[in-house]
This record gives C-alpha cells, sequence and structure tokens, in this order.
C-alpha cells in the first residue's frame, strides 16, 4: 500500500490510485456502515475518505507511519465530522512532525509493515472480551460508558480490559523500537 | 518538559479509536502536543485501527473512481478543517485552535474566591463540558468526587492533591473513583484545561466554589 501511494504522491499516478481505491474503499463504506451510516452515506464518506488520500498525498510521508494508518485516521475523521457531527480534534499522522531519529531504519517501509504485522498477531490472540471491547471502540464508535451500558459491565471493568489489550499490543512491537 | 502523569491508556485508545467525548478528545490532543510519550502510543493505537479497517469484509461500492475527482489535487484543497492541521511541533497549537485566541488574552469569569473560569464551547451534539479553570496561589479546592471520566490537564502553575503533583503537562485522568482536595501551587497557582463527560457532575463542585463553606 505503501508503494501505492508512493506512486501517487510522486506521479499522481491515477492507475495507482484505482488499486488503492478498490482495495480500500469498500472496507472503509463497510466501516462506515457499522459505525451506524446508511450504505449510501456511507458510501460518500467512503469516496470522500479516498478522495482526502488521493488530494493529500503529496502531504504523506513514509517515515510517519503506514499507509493504511493514514487512511484508517482520515476515514475516522471524517466519521467524527460528518457522521457525529462533532470536531475531529484528532490529528492525522501528517500532522506530527517528530523529530528524525538517528536510528531509523533504511527500510521504513518494512519496518513499518513488519509492526502492522504484529499488531494484528497480537490483536488475533487477544482474549474475546479484550477483542469484544476494542471492536466496540474501533469499529462501533462506542465511548467507554456507552460501552458499559452495551455490555452491562462497570466502567472501571471496561477501562481494564482496553488497557490489557493495548498492552498485549504493546508487548508485541516493543522489540522493534 | 518531564511529564509524570499521562492519560490513561484506555483514555488514549478511545481517542485514537475515535470514540473519546468531544470535550475529553479536546484535552487528550492538547496533552499530545507536549508529550512525545503519547505520540507514539497513539501511533501504535492507530495502526491497530487500519488492521481493524482491513480485516473488514468488504462492502459493495455503488460507484467506481470518479476519473473527473481525481483531476483536483493538494493545491485545491479548500483547507477550513483547522483542527486537522499539524500542530507541528508547537505545544501551543491545540490550545489556540480550542480558545481562538491566546491563553493571556481570555477575559475570565469569576467563579468564587479565588477561581476564575472560561467556558469553552462544544459542538451542538456533544456532550460533557470543556472549560478553563484558574486558581489564585495557595487555594484549597473542596473535596470533591468524579462522575464518569474526567480529564484535567496543567497549562500553567501546578497543583498538589492526595495522588501527587501535577505540574504543566500533566493530565490527572479521574473517574468516579476518586475523591480528591486539590491545592494550587503557593505562589503560582495554576491554569488547568478540565473536560467532564457529565455535565451536571461538574456542576456540584462549581456550587461548592461559589458557596464556600462558611462559618468553620
Amino acid at each position: 500500500m505503501s508503494d501505492l501511494l508512493q506512486r501517487i504522491a510522486e506521479s499522481s499516478d491515477a492507475d495507482a490510485f484505482a488499486q488503492l481505491f478498490q482495495n480500500y474503499g469498500p472496507r472503509v463504506k463497510s466501516y462506515m456502515m457499522r459505525q451506524g451510516a446508511d450504505p449510501h452515506t456511507a458510501e460518500e464518506l467512503a469516496q470522500e475518505t479516498l478522495l482526502t488520500v488521493w488530494r493529500k498525498a503529496q502531504l504523506y510521508s513514509g517515515d510517519k507511519g503506514s499507509a493504511t494508518t493514514w487512511i484508517f485516521t482520515i476515514a475516522r475523521n471524517l466519521r467524527i465530522d460528518r457522521f457525529r457531527r462533532e470536531k475531529p480534534w484528532q490529528e492525522l499522522p501528517e500532522g506530527r512532525d517528530e523529530e528524525p531519529s538517528n536510528d531509523t531504519p533504511p527500510d521504513e517501509a518494512v519496518s513499518e509493515r513488519e509492526r502492522s504485522a504484529r499488531v494484528h498477531a497480537a490483536l488475533n490472540n487477544l482474549p474475546s472480551d479484550q477483542q469484544e471491547v476494542v471492536a466496540l471502540s474501533y469499529l462501533e464508535g462506542l465511548s467507554h460508558s456507552e460501552i458499559a451500558e452495551r455490555l452491562s459491565l462497570p466502567l472501571g471493568t471496561v477501562k481494564s480490559r482496553m488497557r490489557l489489550a493495548y498492552q498485549k499490543i504493546r508487548e508485541g512491537v516493543e522489540d522493534l523500537q | 518538559m518531564s511529564i509524570l502523569h499521562h492519560p490513561d491508556d484506555a483514555t488514549l485508545m478511545s481517542y485514537a479509536a475515535g470514540s473519546l467525548p468531544e470535550a475529553l478528545s479536546a484535552v487528550v490532543v492538547t496533552h499530545l502536543a507536549m508529550c512525545s510519550r503519547c505520540r507514539a502510543v497513539v501511533a501504535d493505537m492507530e495502526m491497530l485501527g487500519a488492521v481493524l479497517i482491513g480485516d473488514e469484509t468488504p462492502a459493495v461500492m455503488d460507484r467506481g473512481v470518479t476519473r473527473a475527482a481525481v483531476g483536483t489535487s493538494v493545491a485545491d484543497l479548500d483547507d477550513t478543517d483547522d483542527y486537522h492541521r499539524s500542530s507541528g511541533g508547537d505545544i501551543n497549537g491545540p490550545i489556540t485552535r480550542l480558545l481562538g485566541e491566546d491563553l493571556d488574552d481570555l477575559h475570565w469569569k469569576r467563579l468564587g474566591f479565588g477561581v476564575w473560569h472560561y467556558p469553552i464551547s462544544l459542538s451542538e451534539t456533544a456532550g460533557g463540558d470543556l472549560r478553563l479553570l484558574k486558581v489564585a496561589p495557595g487555594q484549597v479546592m473542596p473535596e470533591h468526587g468524579h462522575g464518569g471520566s474526567e480529564l484535567t490537564l496543567l497549562l500553567r502553575g501546578s497543583y498538589s492533591d492526595e495522588v501527587g503533583t501535577f505540574q504543566v503537562g500533566d493530565v490527572a485522568d479521574l473517574d468516579d473513583e476518586i475523591e480528591h482536595t486539590p491545592i494550587a501551587h503557593p505562589t503560582d497557582g495554576c491554569i488547568c484545561l478540565i473536560a467532564s463527560e457529565e455535565r451536571a457532575r461538574f456542576k456540584s463542585l462549581f456550587a461548592r466554589i461559589v458557596q464556600p463553606l462558611t462559618g468553620i
């Protein structure tokens, strides 16, 4: 995916964009529907997410995170802005200006891919009660209080499951730092 | 800047997921501008979001790529979405965006003896409460608990309570289990950005500030 974004950024490669669109458009649409958007609204938001990727590809730089993370953050912010009609205070990764580190690996794209694979593996290994709260938070867009209500659990239990889930994810990637 | 108190990982995760109530998100983004540790944590949590989207069952799209739309580029963007813009190392970026003006130019409203506040408006659909609180040097706040989730970020000065001392950049991430009696720094006082998930609970604290215990 990073290669596709690179081609879009460097030469406005429409074929690369078409590939990215075919892969992510349907998934972003599905994400929007999970959040409660009707199919028409979900389609609009998915189209807008991918168009934002196209328009802002020049701002994207591979060393600030993976291409897929960038797409997720654009979709997330659009969902908050358009669907929830709240201000998305969340910043997009392109806005983060981290100081360049001296020990940055030469092939950043590979390390991001590895990191993403580790996160994926850690997610799949989470106990089902932790996977459940993670999905409700990320995919259904529920706050901690809403999750507590949905699952009839104390707020503290929801938070501790989220915390434990993150600890496992972090353990999965910490040797990549 | 040495930050000792960070938001709970569960709070950061909800922020990364895009599910944290607006008022609390505003406090988190202001903290992130000051805290590289939490920026790195949020980056991994966002990667988790990307993994989850990648695992979604693809929906059927009604339309493919619109070639005409693809003709536009970053130069044509109407970048009115200020809150998406980089805070690019400017630790005051988020707070200036929140207030629309500088922290030093605010017209504070007096709430009670030694306490001023400045409410910050949220989107119409958002619940909760967001405001700045300025506390005079050495001022003691009435003992209080917290309903739902509440985040307090120190912007100036410091305060101490049963949990510890909170300095600039520190976040107190509190819920209903904690009761505390904060005391503002004896010479500097403090200014904090406070977000509460539940508006009503917050008011009970203010009622106690406005009507301080007299006759002791």
